[in-house]
């Protein structure tokens, strides 16, 4: 019997008054895939994780995770699933620890203190636990913020920007982080980015939008061949300035 | 019911008891938070109390209503101090802008408002206990000695303070913090008509039909019959319980409506104006 994919996007629209954010866009995420979500400012990548997550209702179409019709059915899976954003934040008053309870608590997470404590080990922030989260550094936060996404070790994990305003180091830590919780927990992870190199390195699918619409989605080594282009950058520059298709026929 | 809404409406103990300690933790990690919950109930209290002394000395109506102006005054901050504690900590989740993490996680709506209630009443605690010792110590005004009158009045206040702070943050959380406001400006719109501190009598006839359709109207007038009169009355009491249930049943079906409204507008990932 054919697995039933972990993420199933199908026509997905999203109008807002007369902006059409996403425009019937359909992709499907096999079980423990690592995919990029690339596309430039306003190609409703965002929008596209957000109704995934149930956050954002839907114009037309439909988003499926492990199974469950988002938003309608979302709480027979979000507790199996997490998100993490630069965009939302966590109480900058509460320390780490707390948060970290918090959210382990919402998640219904067993032997609570010993997750906190194997995640704080993991993500490095055992000296942070109790200091707020509000006085940390930008890379000390977002490690906070992975912290509280892996908190429920989701089998669906959605990262909008992960490294975002990170510096190389720990942007590097990060994906490298990212990479080995994959690998361990069988995971699914789609990562929305504008970072190529990032893409390139951890996804092993890339679907590129524009405009609320897929303009290409292959693995990187097929996309990169198809377009006769050496780095995902001059791939994505292609098709966000419009050169998509003279790219490919030269390529050919 | 459809199996969406069902879901909606199921609650958890243990997701409510997570949102409570958020806010717990929240509150012992600022004093400056502890101090705003007595402060200006304490103030309000000593302004009215005084004014009521200078006046009972001058008027023989006033020296026989002795602690009318006090009750009023805490009864009237059981009202406003209640939803106040459930706007805040509500806006405490969009000022951290950490609205989109709890609305991603398992918790259910009708969880989260159950906790913002619980904490309202703790918040409440917190700033009227002091107060209730101040009007004893200063005024001679003990407001339990009103009994299980009190009991009735805090019920009904509260459930008030409830359905208008869920229909705040309903607003707060589709529109964003531009509606902010509303939060500390919208039991004042009621105050002139729910007659906190006189008779429903004094107001115009067709505005007597708008009072009584608010059920803190009912509280108040039962509080000046017991004070006055020395009576209980029930009848206000039980009317004042039926409007409240049928107002707290409508403002969760708004509030469901406007987060509704939010998924729609895409206003759950956003926490700005």
């Amino acid at each position: 019997m054919e697995q039933e994919p972990a993420i199933a996007v199908d026509r997905l629209v999203k109008v807002y008054k007369t902006t059409r954010a996403v425009d019937g866009i359909s992709f499907a995420l096999e079980s423990g895939s690592i995919t990029g979500l690339l596309g430039g400012n306003g190609a409703g990548k965002t929008t596209t994780i957000a109704m995934i997550l149930g956050l954002v209702l839907p114009t037309s179409g439909s988003a499926r995770v492990l199974g469950a019709e988002m938003p309608g059915q979302r709480y027979q899976v979000l507790h199996r699933m997490n998100f993490e954003s630069p965009y939302i934040d966590m109480p900058h008053r509460l320390t780490v620890r707390e948060n970290l309870t918090v959210f382990g608590r919402l998640y219904a997470v067993e032997d609570l203190a010993g997750r906190i404590a194997q995640i704080a080990q993991e993500l490095d922030l055992a000296e942070f636990l109790d200091r707020a989260t509000g006085k940390l550094s930008a890379g000390q936060k977002t490690r906070v913020a992975l912290a509280k996404a892996l908190i429920n070790s989701p089998e669906v994990l959605l990262l909008d920007e992960p490294t975002a305003s990170l510096d190389p180091d720990t942007a590097d830590w990060v994906r490298t982080h990212l990479e080995r919780y994959r690998e361990e927990r069988g995971a699914t992870v789609l990562l929305a980015s504008h970072n190529m190199a990032e893409v390139e390195r951890l996804c092993e699918r890339v679907i590129i939008m524009k405009r609320g619409r897929i303009e290409d989605d292959d693995t990187p080594a097929r996309l990169l061949a198809r377009y006769g282009r050496e780095t995902l950058e001059d791939v994505f520059l292609d098709v966000a300035r419009g050169r998509g298709e003279a790219a490919r026929e030269a390529a050919q | 019911m459809s199996r969406p809404a069902a879901q909606a409406l199921t609650l958890s103990s243990h997701r409510v008891g997570a949102m409570v300690l958020r806010y717990l933790y929240l509150l012992r990690s600022s004093w400056s938070r502890v101090l705003e919950l007595i402060y200006w109930p304490a103030v309000q209290l000593l302004v009215w109390g005084f004014l009521q002394f200078y006046i009972a000395q001058n008027s023989g109506f006033f020296a026989r209503a002795g602690g009318v102006f006090i009750g009023a005054v805490m009864m009237w901050d059981i009202l406003f101090r209640g939803q106040l504690g459930f706007s805040i900590s509500f806006l405490e989740e969009m000022w951290s802008r950490n609205l989109g993490n709890l609305m991603i996680s398992p918790l259910r709506p009708i969880e989260f408002v159950a906790a913002l209630m619980i904490m309202s009443i703790v918040r409440l605690a917190i700033g009227m206990l002091p107060v209730t010792l101040i009007a004893i110590a200063f005024f001679g005004f003990n407001i339990y000695g009103l009994g299980l009158a009190l009991a009735a009045f805090f019920m009904n206040l509260i459930l008030t303070s409830w359905s208008v702070g869920v229909v705040v943050s309903g607003v707060v959380m589709r529109n964003g913090m531009g509606a902010e406001s509303l939060a500390w400006t919208m039991m004042f719109l009621i105050m002139p008509v729910i007659c906190v501190y006189y008779p429903v009598g004094v107001l115009p006839h067709w505005l007597q039909y708008v009072a009584w359709a608010l059920p803190p109207t009912y509280v108040f007038e039962g509080m000046r019959a017991l004070i006055l009169d020395g009576r209980f009355r029930a009848d206000l009491m039980i009317a004042a319980f039926a409007l409240n249930a049928a107002y707290f049943a409508v403002s969760v079906v708004v509030f469901l409506q406007l987060l509704k409204s939010a998924r729609r507008n895409g206003s759950l990932l956003q926490s700005g104006e």
